[in-house]
């Protein structure tokens, strides 16, 4: 590099560092800044859609519509709208199923897990095994059987059977264990088994260990399996829509496809309203919570 | 912390002392998880279903054995969540399993008994010369019921689910009752003033006796009610039903219904084990062995399209913005799996309006082709174009997360040394980065290839697996996937239900998902100890 400067000596100083100047920003371009615009591209394509949403729930018309100017008109009529129909009530629902399956998953599934990772007992690999086998099978297949069930349950003690939300949280909490143990068990195996026997020397019971110091220690992984539960429960539909029969008891996914499924009463503009409304917590969860799902997606599970 | 630590600084379990607020929170927890049990329990013997009283017992009786015991320390901590999982997940498996194996269905939902009950119950008419009695309605706790005064001048009360019986305390004025211990009695403009009680009390049936052989009262007008009698003359040595007016002779048969000499049978038939029958019927059934062809190509199709696709772009993108020399790296990842964290049902339905096949609504076909008119989601091969399309844009995201998360786990010595070498980039990437890349995503790829497999919301909330299929008429189309087909053939959604063919489709669909998911197994367990 300084050879050029040095060659170039008094000559013209100005023309080599220039044509340096251009062939560094050729190659910048070359390498590098290509890249810009395709990341445009990229956005553009992941984010269009959702771009497109936004502006369909602020437009005063109910339909979407095929215009290309977004954001051409700006009205909070949809949201208002959200108001008349059940909504709010379908949004409750999810909110009420969501939050109580995260609560039972995280603690049914870490206690599970600690006591894999912390206790040697009888039938320890056997159920290890089992468990692995049973997580293979996804419980939605079963949805008939479930249906089933709930009739017989719900015929004994109603409000374990179908139309009921505790059913449904019941049911949802049947695939806590076998989707959630395995990674919270390889997390609990990571912590030093020292912790424990230092608390245990100290006098501290199993469930004094459990509660104030493990429970602490993998806070992450809880965080990881209370935000994928969620959103597997936020979106499931299959069993949503087979257990719960009557309109007031829906979740979002039922209600909402409800209002777009028949292509001509689709009712668009307040489907978008909803939409934006629906996806805005799971959303902020998703980009809050990044760095740990990176590390619990490649842990080995998946959303689709 | 050491143990020397501990002792200087005073742990807090010291303060500890035997059974303290921990013990009782867990014995107000019990007694509430016996109160649970021991209801249900009491609730199921009120309705005979023993299968229930014996799973709550059992239950109540392990989680007792369980958290009294001063040992079963593991036990403590699994239960609960094995409670759920055992009931809901391994027994409906099971259940699935059983279900597979009989004709459970419309028609065919209960046991020989209750059919023969229901179908002297459908065939019930008025009895010929049969006297009538002035009938007053009354209302209970059962729901509307009928009160009438018999011959004697006693009052008579019976429901839906109770048969008339003497009524005490009842008080009469000539013919009509004026008043039911227990009961609300109903008067004529009451009762015509109400049109959901009039529906009510015009199916409302009051059985002479418990044997539905003997008929029952029922009214057409609400102040007068006959007998009626079935038609249809149950024969329990014989296994058959006769039917009075036409004297034809329905037999059981081994199909669990009742059909006569000429073939025909009647409508409601009871529930047989018929073994196999439901798997081949998969294949051989005219209505349902061409489609499920195709939707078992589809599936897989779908399923390994799904992935492929998304794994290269987003393979693709996380190689090319992998680079440390570009800028603003953290707000284009986040930029770019915006897809991902949108709920996947809302993004479906979304596309679905956005594909809209008329410009005019359909943003797709307005902004990117012209204006035309492209049936994208009522075109067969369109439709799984669009159905491809949408799943790459939802799913393109997490592939980008995991190769970024890969690729930038990957040692850089060897890349090093490869570049001192003279290896090319093209080699570099091709003999280093992917071979390295592939072994942490395959179980990842295999995983994901398990989870499209069953991929509901998505066929579902874009297509409902249409366009429908013409060479049948079982409610499917050129998208279905297996897990749709499913559900639409159950019948849990009304419409004729075939619960024992969905459930041998469910268990085909579970061994295909079980062989991916060992084979994934198989892959991690090379790469980390899992047990």
């Amino acid at each position: 590099m300084t050879r050029t400067e040095g060659a170039a000596g008094t000559v013209s100083p100005h023309r080599p560092d220039a044509s340096r100047m251009t062939a560094r920003r050729r190659r910048w371009w070359l390498e590098v800044g290509w890249k810009y615009p395709l990341a445009a591209l990229v956005v553009f394509y992941a984010a269009f859609p959702l771009a497109y949403v936004l502006s369909a729930s602020l437009a005063p018309s109910g339909t979407l519509t095929g215009s290309t100017q977004l954001f051409r008109e700006i009205s909070g009529q949809n949201f208002a709208a959200l108001g008349d129909t059940r909504f709010w009530q379908w949004a409750a629902n999810s909110l009420v199923i969501g939050v109580s399956v995260v609560v039972g998953a995280v603690l049914m599934g870490a206690a599970a897990a600690y006591a894999f990772s912390r206790f040697r007992f009888t039938g320890r690999r056997l159920s290890l095994t089992s468990l692995l086998i049973v997580q293979m099978f996804p419980q939605m297949l079963a949805f008939i059987a479930i249906f089933l069930l709930l009739v017989t349950l719900g015929d004994a003690v109603p409000i374990l059977g179908l139309n009921s939300k505790i059913a449904l949280i019941c049911v949802y909490l049947g695939g806590a264990l076998g989707s959630n143990t395995f990674l919270m068990y390889g997390f609990f195996n990571t912590i030093p088994r020292e912790l424990d026997e230092a608390a245990k020397i100290d006098g501290a019971t199993h469930a004094q260990t459990y509660w104030t110091i493990i429970l602490r220690l993998v806070t992450p992984i809880l965080a990881v399996v209370a935000l994928l539960t969620f959103v597997a429960t936020f979106g499931d539909f299959i069993l949503a829509r087979v257990v719960l029969t009557s309109e007031q008891n829906w979740t979002l996914a039922v209600g909402m496809y409800g209002w777009v499924s028949d292509q001509l009463n689709a009712n668009w503009g307040l489907f978008a309203a909803g939409a934006v409304l629906a996806s805005l917590p799971i959303l902020a969860l998703f980009l809050f919570l990044q760095k740990y799902i990176v590390g619990g997606l490649t842990a080995g599970s998946v959303k689709g | 912390m050491s143990i020397d630590n501990a002792v200087v600084r005073e742990s807090h379990a010291r303060a500890w002392e035997g059974t303290g607020w921990g013990f009782a929170v867990k014995l107000v927890l019990m007694a509430a998880v016996n109160a649970v049990g021991l209801y249900i329990a009491w609730s199921a013997w009120d309705v005979e279903q023993w299968g229930v009283l014996i799973g709550s017992l059992a239950l109540v009786a392990v989680a007792d054995v369980v958290y009294f015991s001063r040992r079963r320390l593991a036990g403590k901590y699994i239960l609960p969540g094995l409670v759920f999982l055992l009931v809901f997940q391994v027994f409906t498996m099971a259940y699935t399993v059983y279900v597979a194996t009989t004709n459970y269905g419309t028609g065919h939902n209960s046991t020989q008994e209750q059919a023969v009950d229901a179908l002297l119950i459908q065939n019930e008419r008025p009895v010929e010369g049969a006297p009538t009695y002035p009938l007053t309605i009354v209302e209970g706790e059962e729901g509307p019921g009928f009160a009438v005064v018999s011959e004697t001048g006693q009052v008579l009360v019976g429901t839906a689910e109770d048969p008339l019986t003497p009524a005490d305390g009842a008080t009469v004025e000539g013919d009509r009752v004026t008043s039911v211990p227990g009961h609300d009695v109903v008067g004529l403009p009451a009762l015509l003033a109400d049109p959901a009680l009039q529906e009510d009390v015009l199916e409302l049936r009051v059985p002479v006796s418990e044997d539905a052989d003997d008929g029952s009262y029922r009214t057409r007008e609400g102040t007068r009610a006959t007998v009626y009698a079935s038609s249809l003359d149950w024969d329990p040595e014989a296994q058959t039903m006769t039917d009075a007016v036409t004297g034809t002779v329905y037999a059981a048969s081994d199909d669990g219904e009742f059909v006569a000499e000429d073939g025909s049978s009647l409508p409601v038939g009871w529930r047989v084990g018929v073994g196999f029958e439901n798997f081949t019927k998969a294949f051989t059934d005219t209505n349902y062995s061409g489609p499920f062809w195709k939707i078992t190509a589809w599936t897989f199709a779908f399923a390994f399209l799904t992935v492929a696709t998304s794994f290269l772009l987003g393979l693709a993108i996380a190689l090319l913005f992998n680079d440390r020399r570009i800028r603003g790296r953290t707000v284009m990842r986040t930029l770019f799996i915006l897809p991902y964290a949108f709920p996947a049902f809302l993004s479906a339905l979304l596309w679905r309006g956005m594909l809209n096949s008329n410009p005019d609504y359909g943003i797709v076909n307005s902004l990117f082709f012209f204006g035309q008119r492209i049936e994208w989601l009522t075109d067969p091969t369109l439709a799984k174009l669009a159905i491809l399309g949408v799943n790459l844009w939802l799913t393109f995201p997490y592939f980008f997360l995991v190769c970024t998360g890969a690729l930038q786990s990957l040692p850089t010595d060897i890349e090093e040394a490869a570049r001192i070498d003279g290896a090319s980039r093209w080699r570099q990437f091709r003999a280093i980065q992917l071979p390295l890349l592939l072994i942490s995503t395959t179980p990842l790829l295999i995983a994901s290839f398990a989870f499209n497999f069953n991929n509901f919301v998505i066929i579902y909330m874009l297509t409902g697996g249409g366009p429908r299929f013409t060479d049948t008429s079982a409610p499917l189309g050129h998208t279905d996937i297996l897990i749709t087909m499913i559900y639409q053939i159950s019948g849990v959604q009304g419409g004729s239900a075939d619960y024992g063919l969905a459930s041998a489709l469910s268990i085909i669909v579970f061994v295909v998902v079980g062989l991916v998911s060992a084979l994934a197994f198989r892959r991690t367990r090379k790469h980390e100890e899992v047990l």
